[in-house]
C-alpha cells in the first residue's frame, strides 16, 4: 500500500475515534475550520490568489443555512446545500469584480467587498444583526437525530472527508494543473492560449462554495450564525491557518486549522486578549522565517534527511 | 414516685425522639447529592469592553463574597466560582456556556450583561437543563418570548426602566422624544418599551437613530437628534456608549436646548462622567449602596476589595449566588429542576432586595428606585451621587404577569 | 429654518462638515499608504494600528507625562515614525525580494500584535482625551454649529497633505525618492543611498499615520480598535483612487468622506457601505482607479 494511503487511513481512524476522548464540539469546530482552510488553500496555494475576505463565504452560508433550517424549516441536507450554494453564487459575484485587478489589489478588493457584505449583514433583519441568528435546529438525517453531538460529529466528519477528497481530485486534474501554471507564471499561461480569467473565476467559485459548506456545517454544530463569522478577523484567521500549516500542501490547512483552533481554545481562558497578539506574532514569524509552514518545512526537512534535494 | 419516674422517663424519651427528629432534619440539610461532587458557579460577562465596569471582575468578586457568606461549602463539598469573558458576542458566550455545561460541570451561570448574549445563553441553559440567573441583561424578552423553565431574570428589565424613567420624565413635561439606540436586542427593547410609555402618557416620538455597539463617534447621531428638535433625547444604550453619548452631546452644545435622558445608567457611568456633567439626570436603579446601613456595609466591604462602590448588577450577582446556594441546600441537590422549584417558592430578603420573589415566568420581582443625580455641591462624600425621588413598588415596577407572552404560561 | 432637498439646512451642513472631517482622515491615511506602496511596494496593513499608536502616545503623554496636545502633535508622529523605521529595518527589508503578498501578511500580523497588546493593557472601550482649551467651543454660523476642533482637523490635515505632495512632487528630496522607487539600481549607481531613502519613506508614512492619530484623539475615543475600524475603508479609498498619484489619493479621500457624510443625511442605512459600492462601480468602469496608471 502506498505511503499516502496509509496516511489517509490513519487519519480516518483517528477521526472516527476522536470524539470518544476529545470534546466532540471542539473536534467539529476543527473540522469546519479545516475545511474552510482547505478551500482557501485551493485559491491561495494552488492558484496563487490571496483572497482577504474569505470569511464572507463562511458567514453568508451560515446565515442562509440557518434561515433555511429555522424559518423555512427545510430538511438538514437541503439547508446545508442552500448555504453552500449561496456562498458559491456570492463567490461568482465577488470573484468577477476582484479578478479585474491583480496581486495586492485583488486582495484589497476582496477585503473591501467582504466588508461591504459585513455591513449588509449588520443591517439586514434576517441575520439578527448583533444578536445573531440563534436557535438553528439541527434536524434529523435519515431518521438519526442530530441534536446528539456524537451523531452530528459523524456527519461533519463525512462532509469533511468528502470535500477533502473533492479538493484532491481537483488538484490532480488537468484543471488543477492549469491553476498551478497560472500561479507559477501567469503571462506564460496566457501566451499558451488559456483563458486565465475564466480559470481564476472558476477556482474562486469552487473555493467560495466549499468555504460556504464549512460555514453551513459550523452553523449546524453551534446552532447559531453571527457577525463574527463574516468579520475580517476571521478572514485573517484562515490565512494564518493556511500559512502556518503550509500553503500549497495537501495537509497543511488541516494541520494549521487544528493548531490554531486548539490554541485559541486553550488560551482563551488563560490569557484573554493576548490571543490576538499570539496570532499576530505567529503571522510575523511565519512570514519572516517559516514561509513553507509546518507541513512544508517538515517535508523539506524529511527530504534533506533522506538525501533528496529539498 | 413511680408516676414521676414514668413521666420523667417518658419526657426524656420524647425529648430524645424530638432531638433525634431535629438531628435528622439538620442531617438532611447537611447532606445531598451534587453533580460532580461540587457546586460550580459560572460568572460570565464583559471583562474588558464597554460594560466592564458595570459587572466585569467586580461581579466575580461579588459571587465569591456570597460563597464566603454562605459558608464556603455545600454538604461538606467545595463551591467553586469560575468566570469568562463573552466579549459582548453571542457566539463566544454561547460556545463558552456550552463547554461549561458539557465539560466543566458548571451548575449555574449568572450575570451575563448584553441582551443578545443573554438570550443565547438562555437557549443553551434550556437545552442542557441548568440554572441560569441573569442579573446583567435588560431585555424583557428573557421572561416573555425567550422565557425558559431554567431562566431567572433577577435584577431589572427594560419594562422597569421605561416605566420608571420614561413615565417620570413625561410627567415633568418632556413630551417629544428622539432616541439614540444601541443597535441590538437591548437597545431595540428599551427603545420600544420607552416609546410605548411615552405614547401612553400622551407624548410623541419624533424619531430614532441606531448606532453600533461600542461606537466610537457619536457626532453624526447627535446631529440627527439635534435636527429632530425633540425636547428629550433618550439614550437607549448603556455603559461606555452612554458615557460617550453624553460627552459628545455636551461638546456639540446639544444640552443647551435639549435634555438628555439616560434610560439605563449605572453608578459607574455617573462616576466616569463626573457630577458636573451628569447632574440632574434621572434614572431608574435596582439598588443603591447608600440606601441603609446593611447596603452601606456591603458597599464598603466591596469597596475594600475593588476600590469602587458596587453597581446594582454586582450587588445582584451577590444576591443571586446566595439565593441559589440556599436553594440548593434546601433542595438537597443541585439538579436544576429541583432547584428551580425551590427558587420559585423562595422569598428573597437580603442586602439586595426585601420581599422579592420569583414569578412563574422567571421574573424576580422587587422594588425599584427612581433616582436623580445630585449636583456637585450637594455631594458630601465620594460616591454620594444619587437622591432618591421615589420608590417604585415591586408590583408596579415590572410587567404584570397577565401581559407576559411567555409560552410556558400558556400551557396552563 | 430653511431646508435643502427636504432636509433642514443645519443637519445637512453638520453632516457635510463631519464628512469633511472624515475625508481629511481618509486623505491622510490613504496618502501614507500611497507613499509607502509607491516607494516600497508594500501594502501597509499596519497603517491603522500606527494611527492608533499615535493617538495612544498622545493620551499617554497627557496622562502620565503632562505633555499637552500641541507638543504631542509633534512628538507622537516622531515616535511613531521612529517605530516605523524600526519595523522596516528589522522585518520589512527582508521581504522586498519576495511576492508582495508577504508584505501584506507581515503588516497584518503586526497590526494584530499591536491591537492585541493595547486591548490587553487598556481594554476595548475608549480612553477620554479632552479637546485642548484653545480649540474648544464652536463657531455659531447661524446655519450650523461648527465645533472649532473639527475645523482645525480639516485645516491641519489638508495642510499636511498638500505639504507632503509638494515635497514629493516638487523638491529634490522628493525627486530622489521617486527615482529610488522607479529604478533602485540605477539610482543607487548615482550614489544615492537607496536603503536610507526606503527607510525614511516608511518612517514618514508611519509618522503621517501617527499625526492623524493625534488629530483624531480629541474627536473620537482613543481606543485600540480605532485603527481597524478605519483601515478597510482606507483600502477601498486607495483602490478607488488608484495608487498612481499622491494628489489622487488626497482628492479621492476627501471626496469619499464628503459623499459618505451626504449619504448619512439622505440615506443613513447605506452610509457604511457607500464607499464600497463606489469601489465596485469604479472597478467595473475603470479598473485602474480614478487616478491610477495601469501597471
Amino acid at each position: 500500500m502506498s505511503r499516502s494511503a496509509i496516511g489517509y487511513i490513519a487519519l480516518l481512524a483517528f477521526g472516527l475515534a476522536a470524539p470518544f476522548f476529545i470534546y466532540p464540539v471542539l473536534v467539529m469546530k476543527v473540522l469546519c475550520f479545516a475545511l474552510f482552510a482547505c478551500a482557501f488553500n485551493l485559491l491561495l496555494g494552488y492558484t496563487g490568489l490571496l483572497s482577504f475576505g474569505h470569511a464572507v463565504f463562511l458567514g453568508t452560508a451560515g446565515y442562509v443555512t440557518g434561515h433555511a433550517l429555522k424559518v423555512w424549516e427545510l430538511p438538514t441536507l437541503v439547508g446545508l446545500l442552500a448555504g453552500a450554494g449561496a456562498a458559491a453564487v456570492l463567490g461568482w459575484v465577488i470573484g468577477s469584480l476582484a479578478i479585474r485587478r491583480q496581486g495586492i489589489y485583488f486582495a484589497m478588493v476582496t477585503l473591501a467587498l467582504a466588508q461591504m457584505m459585513f455591513f449588509f449583514f449588520l443591517q439586514a433583519s434576517f441575520t439578527g444583526g448583533e444578536d445573531g441568528l440563534q436557535g438553528i435546529p439541527r434536524g434529523t438525517l435519515f431518521g438519526i437525530d442530530l441534536a446528539d453531538d456524537m451523531n452530528l460529529y459523524y456527519l461533519v466528519l463525512a462532509i469533511f472527508a468528502a470535500s477533502f477528497w473533492l479538493i484532491q481530485r481537483v488538484i490532480h486534474s488537468p484543471f488543477g494543473q492549469i491553476l498551478k501554471a497560472i500561479r507559477e507564471n501567469e503571462p506564460r499561461a496566457i501566451s499558451l492560449g488559456y483563458d486565465v480569467a475564466k480559470y481564476k473565476l472558476l477556482a474562486f467559485v469552487l473555493s467560495a462554495g466549499l468555504a460556504g459548506l464549512a460555514g453551513a456545517t459550523k452553523a449546524l454544530v453551534f446552532k447559531f450564525a453571527t457577525l463574527s463569522d463574516a468579520h475580517w478577523h476571521t478572514s485573517g484567521e484562515v490565512v494564518l491557518m493556511t500559512l502556518l500549516g503550509g500553503m500549497g500542501t495537501v495537509f497543511g490547512p488541516l494541520v494549521g486549522a487544528s493548531v490554531i483552533v486548539t490554541l485559541q481554545n486553550e488560551l482563551a481562558d488563560k490569557v484573554g486578549s493576548l490571543v490576538t497578539v499570539i496570532m499576530g506574532a505567529i503571522f510575523v514569524v511565519c512570514v519572516l522565517a517559516f514561509r513553507r509552514g509546518i507541513v512544508g518545512e517538515s517535508l523539506a526537512l524529511y527530504r534533506r534527511m533522506i538525501g533528496q534535494k529539498p | 414516685m413511680k408516676e414521676k419516674i414514668l413521666v420523667g422517663l417518658t419526657a426524656m424519651a420524647l425529648a430524645t425522639l424530638g432531638t433525634q427528629g431535629a438531628f435528622a432534619q439538620a442531617a438532611k440539610a447537611k447532606t445531598g447529592k451534587l453533580s460532580g461532587d461540587m457546586v460550580k458557579i459560572g460568572v460570565m460577562n464583559d471583562m474588558a469592553g464597554v460594560y466592564a465596569d458595570i459587572g466585569g471582575p467586580g461581579s466575580v468578586e461579588a459571587a465569591k463574597m456570597a460563597v464566603a457568606d454562605f459558608g464556603g461549602k455545600m454538604f461538606g463539598k467545595p463551591i467553586e466560582v469560575v468566570f469568562a469573558d463573552h466579549q459582548n458576542k453571542p457566539d463566544v458566550g454561547a460556545s463558552k456556556a456550552r463547554e461549561w455545561f458539557d465539560v466543566q460541570g458548571v451548575d449555574m451561570i449568572t450575570d451575563v450583561p448584553t441582551s443578545s448574549v443573554a438570550i443565547a445563553i438562555a437557549k443553551v441553559a434550556n437545552e442542557k437543563k441548568r440554572v441560569y440567573m441573569n442579573t446583567g441583561a435588560a431585555t424583557k424578552a428573557l421572561t416573555n418570548e425567550e422565557c425558559s423553565p431554567y431562566t431567572v431574570h433577577y435584577a431589572y428589565d427594560t419594562y422597569a426602566l421605561a416605566n420608571g424613567t420614561g413615565k417620570a420624565i413625561v410627567q415633568t413635561g418632556g413630551k417629544t422624544w428622539f432616541f439614540i439606540t444601541a443597535d441590538y436586542a437591548f437597545g431595540h427593547a428599551l427603545e420600544a418599551d420607552t416609546a410605548a410609555v411615552v405614547k401612553a402618557s400622551g407624548g410623541e416620538v419624533k424619531g430614532a437613530v441606531r448606532h453600533p455597539l461600542s461606537a466610537s463617534d457619536f457626532s453624526s447621531f447627535l446631529l440627527q437628534a439635534q435636527a429632530s428638535k425633540a425636547q428629550i433625547i433618550g439614550l437607549a444604550n448603556a455603559g461606555g456608549d452612554t458615557i460617550n453619548s453624553v460627552k459628545a452631546a455636551n461638546e456639540f452644545g446639544l444640552t443647551k436646548n435639549q435634555t438628555l435622558a439616560g434610560l439605563l445608567m449605572f453608578i459607574s457611568d455617573v462616576h466616569s462622567l463626573g457630577l458636573k456633567t451628569a447632574q440632574g439626570m434621572m434614572l431608574t436603579d435596582a439598588w443603591y449602596w447608600d440606601t441603609n446601613d446593611e447596603t452601606r456595609k456591603f458597599g464598603r466591604r466591596f469597596f475594600a476589595k475593588m476600590k469602587r462602590m458596587p453597581s446594582f448588577d454586582q450587588a445582584a450577582v451577590y444576591s443571586a449566588t446566595l439565593t441559589y446556594l440556599k436553594a440548593v441546600q434546601e433542595a438537597g441537590t443541585d439538579d436544576a429542576d429541583a432547584v428551580m422549584k425551590v427558587l420559585k417558592k423562595t422569598k428573597i430578603n437580603d442586602v439586595f432586595a426585601k420581599g422579592g420573589y420569583v414569578r412563574a415566568d422567571g421574573r424576580m420581582v422587587h422594588d425599584m428606585y427612581l433616582m436623580q443625580v445630585k449636583k456637585p455641591e450637594d455631594s458630601k462624600y465620594p460616591w454620594d451621587y444619587y437622591q432618591l425621588k421615589k420608590v417604585i413598588p415591586a408590583e408596579e415596577a415590572f410587567q404584570p404577569l397577565a401581559l407576559s407572552t411567555c409560552p410556558m404560561l400558556k400551557k396552563k | 429654518m430653511s431646508e435643502i432637498f427636504g432636509i433642514p439646512i443645519q443637519a445637512f451642513m453638520g453632516q457635510l462638515m463631519l464628512g469633511l472631517v472624515n475625508g481629511s482622515f481618509y486623505a491622510m491615511l490613504s496618502l501614507g499608504l500611497a507613499v509607502i506602496f509607491g516607494m516600497l511596494n508594500i501594502i501597509n496593513f499596519a497603517h491603522g494600528a500606527l494611527y492608533m499608536v499615535g493617538a495612544f502616545m498622545a493620551w499617554l503623554g497627557l496622562t502620565y507625562l503632562d505633555i499637552g496636545y500641541w507638543q504631542a502633535l509633534l512628538l507622537a508622529p516622531l515616535c511613531v515614525g521612529v517605530f516605523g523605521v524600526l519595523i522596516e529595518r528589522t522585518m520589512l527589508q527582508w521581504l522586498y525580494k519576495l511576492d508582495h503578498l508577504y508584505g501584506l501578511l507581515l503588516t497584518f500580523g503586526l497590526a494584530l500584535v499591536l491591537e492585541g497588546l493595547f486591548i490587553n493593557i487598556f481594554g476595548v472601550s475608549g480612553q477620554p482625551y479632552s479637546i485642548p482649551d484653545e480649540l474648544s467651543g464652536a463657531f455659531n454660523l447661524g446655519f450650523m454649529f461648527l465645533p472649532k476642533y473639527r475645523a482645525w482637523v480639516i485645516v491641519s490635515s489638508l495642510g499636511v497633505c498638500f505639504a507632503t505632495w509638494y515635497v514629493i512632487e516638487k523638491t529634490q528630496l522628493g525627486a530622489y525618492l521617486r527615482a529610488a522607487t522607479e529604478n533602485p539600481k540605477l539610482t543607487q549607481a548615482f550614489g544615492i543611498n537607496v536603503p536610507l531613502m526606503v527607510m525614511l519613506t516608511y518612517g514618514f508614512g508611519a509618522a503621517l499615520a501617527g499625526f492623524a492619530g493625534v488629530l483624531a484623539a480629541p474627536a473620537i475615543q482613543v481606543s485600540p480598535l480605532m485603527g481597524s475600524n478605519l483601515i478597510i475603508v482606507v483600502f477601498a479609498v486607495v483602490v478607488i483612487g488608484g495608487m498612481g498619484s499622491i494628489l489622487g489619493s488626497i482628492l479621492t479621500g476627501i471626496g469619499l468622506g464628503v459623499i459618505e457624510g451626504l449619504t448619512k443625511v439622505f440615506w443613513p442605512e447605506a452610509s457604511a457601505t457607500v464607499v464600497f459600492i463606489i469601489m465596485a462601480i469604479v472597478l467595473m468602469i475603470r479598473p485602474a482607479g480614478l487616478f491610477g496608471r495601469e501597471t
